[in-house]
């Protein structure tokens, strides 16, 4: 049928695919840092060192397996909620292979010590315009796509779509402008506080345009294709989109509560990030609300165990990150292994399980066939969720265990503590993370092992019916 | 409605995310680096300490290491004085980090001795025994100059051909120490920031030698790393037989010796402990 329509289909697949190799790669980096973390012996300079894989880790994880997989999905949905095939189809091709390209480019030249040393945009200038290109191919893609629909409305996916194009572009150029040394390195444009307050402004929404929008597009459109209901409130769906997108743009500066940019700044951060927990919560009830009188698919449908585990994830990502925000606290967990925590939250638990969803609902669509094993599915689902909370709870109670102990004085006033006193304490944490690590990476691959089944028992039957 | 018009609808989505954007991000380039609020003693880098800078950055060190002391007790009784913005003109990219697995490094200029660094580089355990810091052995190679002087240019720090001339025959190692040893060292923070000790310096554990073994314990966490596990000394003194007043030595350990290298152990150990690390120290003798 998507045949007869014309969908663009196979592009998908290629993103889908890729996006999954991207996936592991991140995860065994993952995993392989934490290890590091634990027992330093574990580093082998100069290119395996934590310094240098840790942005590998990042990159792999929020631009291989996260824009990786938005890019098959935005291709997916927008014909779907248009009605239309892809404008290009051709530059669509080209654009799979630039940017698996940029993403072997980006493993490489950083392990190579290649680093703008800004976090998610460490990419030294010549990678950096690759991404430019791709995210221009891409946007113009999708953009010509929903111009030329024969849907005349414009479904809230596609809102939130349209969002992340303009919101990417936006945030990586001004943030990226360097002034080039040579090929292999360059200086920020931006000096001192300033090039903080910047670095901290695309920091924070790279959150808001690559790791909530894009998810957000992803849930509003699988969860009823999923659950066969429409989603509770088109009304609410508008207020919480331009809140969200109104709001989130402000709050940068929380990263840098306490440090030397302007209080003023400082206090506009925290004050919208507290306010933004309206936008991100209204998406969470116009999720559970579309559930009303459909409880019981949580037990029947394994779809719909992701995906609302991974709204809730959201849910409580987006009230554990506007408290971070507030000063107090702030000066108690910021710099600890709290934040590695609230972090993977988000990308392990909100992310990647609507993607996760996402992917088993496509790929029997796209090849053709069934899933190859829903027990196995559940297995997946079960591995990773242990693996994230492991790692999540052991780093919140490790991070409030450290700043208790930095914070610890004596009667004279000194400090109770040395900085390394409080770090050894952390070791039988670390080790638990490394361990949440392997149950999450033992979960991807039942997942890929899953996959792969399926696509190849498509691709059987696919023959059988040629024969 | 605006949902059935996609051009509009992206003009009006970049307008919403424009608001915030140019109220926290592009409005406070107008205060932030204010020549006004500029510190004079704040100096660029010199070319060594360029490339040393370069390496930090090379080898992703603020993955684990802040560059930002915050005004709270915690941070400037471990650290310093707390950091302000005018330290940091210079500073492209800024490297305040976002997580301390190691120590924030802001004040770490002039603390150690150069001696220190090497060894702490080469070999992290060995001056702080349970570090998970990565060994940089490997800096010991020659350092690449061919781009120091576009590095300087493109900056527009000033230099002479002579710096960069300089520049030949260093190592790596010699980079980034150069660079360490000018972090946060721009302000003179250490001269205005040594507290005075309150009360009378008298030992309260005197000839109590049920301290020593906790002395010697804490000797050997925080001292021994430069003064050897035996006291006979490496990058600082031989400390046997030492004929100076408990006093002295207390406020030696307290305080630090600037001119010496010799940090300050009174922030993190406080009074009590520091009293008894001199009582191990007193106890200790050649024969």
């Amino acid at each position: 049928m998507n045949q007869q329509e014309g969908y663009a289909d196979d592009i998908v697949k290629g993103f889908v695919i890729w996006s999954m190799v991207w996936g592991l790669v991140a995860v065994l980096v993952g995993v392989f840092i934490s290890f590091q973390i634990a027992f330093p012996q574990l580093n082998f300079p100069p290119y395996l060192t934590y310094g240098r894989l840790r942005p590998i880790h990042t990159n792999a994880g929020i631009f291989g397996w996260g824009i990786g997989s938005f890019m098959a999905f935005f291709i997916y949905i927008t014909q779907r909620l248009t009605r239309t095939s892809l404008w290009s189809p051709g530059l669509a091709k080209a654009q799979l292979w630039l940017f698996n390209i940029v993403i072997a480019l980006a493993a490489v030249t950083l392990a190579m010590g290649m680093n703008r040393s800004k976090e998610y945009a460490e990419l030294e200038w010549p990678v950096a315009s690759l991404v430019v290109v791709l995210w221009v191919i891409f946007a113009v893609n999708i953009v010509m796509t929903i111009v030329k629909r024969r849907e005349e409305q414009m479904y809230i996916s596609l809102w939130y779509i349209l969002a992340t194009l303009v919101g990417v572009a936006v945030l990586y150029l001004v943030n990226n402008a360097s002034i080039p040394v040579s090929l292999t390195k360059s200086y920020s444009a931006y000096a001192g506080a300033n090039d903080a307050n910047v670095q901290w402004w695309y920091g924070h929404n790279a959150v808001a345009m690559v790791l909530t929008t894009p998810p957000l597009a992803i849930f509003y459109y699988f969860l009823p294709k999923t659950t066969g209901v429409p989603i509770y409130s088109h009304r609410m769906g508008v207020i919480a989109f331009w809140s969200l997108i109104f709001m989130y743009l402000w709050t940068g500066a929380h990263h840098l509560l306490w440090a030397p940019v302007p209080d003023w700044v400082q206090t506009l951060a925290m004050g919208f990030s507290v306010m933004l927990i309206a936008p991100s919560w209204a998406a969470v009830f116009n999720g559970y609300f579309s559930m009303n009188g459909q409880w019981h698919q949580m037990r029947e449908n394994y779809l719909v165990k992701f995906l609302i585990f991974g709204i809730t994830f959201y849910g409580m990502q987006t009230l554990q990150g506007p408290s971070q925000s507030i000063r107090t606290f702030s000066a108690f967990i910021h710099f600890t292994d709290w934040v590695p925590g609230h972090v993977h939250m988000g990308t392990l638990g909100w992310v990647s399980l609507v993607l996760f969803a996402a992917i088993y609902y496509t790929i029997p669509r796209l090849y053709h066939t069934e899933i190859y094993s829903v027990g196995l599915a559940n297995v997946h689902f079960w591995l990773v969720l242990t693996g994230q909370l492991i790692f999540s709870i052991t780093m919140w109670i490790a991070g409030v265990q450290q700043a208790a102990m930095l914070n610890a004085t004596n009667p004279d006033g000194s400090l109770h503590y040395s900085f390394i006193e409080t770090m050894v304490e952390l070791y039988p944490y670390w080790h638990m993370r490394a361990v949440g690590g392997v149950i999450y990476l033992a979960g991807l691959l039942v997942f890929l092992y899953n996959i792969y089944q399926t696509i190849t028992g498509g691709k059987a039957q696919a023959a059988a019916q040629r024969a | 409605m605006i949902e059935k018009k996609p051009i509009i609808f992206l003009l009006l989505a970049t307008a919403t995310i424009l608001v915030g954007t140019i109220i926290t991000m592009v409005l406070p380039f107008r205060w932030i680096n204010d020549p006004k609020l500029a510190i004079a003693s704040v100096k660029p880098y010199t070319p060594l300490q360029l490339e040393g800078r370069d390496i930090y950055i090379r080898e992703g060190c603020n993955n684990c290491h802040t560059q930002t002391v915050r005004p709270l007790l915690s941070d400037t009784e471990r650290y310093g004085e707390y950091s302000k913005s005018g330290e940091f003109v210079y500073d492209q990219p800024f490297l305040w980090g976002s997580r301390r697995n190691g120590p924030d490094l802001a004040r770490i200029g002039g603390k150690y001795p150069d001696a220190w660094h090497v060894k702490h580089m080469k070999d992290p355990r060995s001056m702080v025994p349970r570090s998970n810091m990565p060994a940089y052995d490997f800096l010991n190679r020659p350092l690449d100059t061919s781009l120091s002087e576009k590095k300087m240019k493109a900056l527009r720090f000033p230099y002479t051909p002579a710096d960069i001339q300089a520049l030949q025959g260093k190592s790596e190692m010699d980079a980034i120490i150069a660079y360490m040893q000018k972090v946060g060292n721009d302000i003179p923070w250490r001269k205005t920031g040594t507290a005075a000790v309150l009360g009378e310096l008298k030992n309260p554990f005197q000839d109590n030698m049920s301290v020593l073994p906790e002395g010697q314990k804490l000797y050997a966490e925080h001292c021994a790393q430069c003064h050897g596990i035996e006291l006979k000394g490496e990058v600082g003194p031989d400390l046997r037989d030492m004929d100076q007043p408990d006093s002295k030595v207390f406020s030696s350990v307290y305080g630090g010796i600037a001119a010496g290298g010799m940090p300050a152990f009174g922030d993190t150990l406080g009074k009590e402990r520091t009293w008894k690390v001199v009582t191990y120290l007193k106890s200790v003798h050649k024969h």
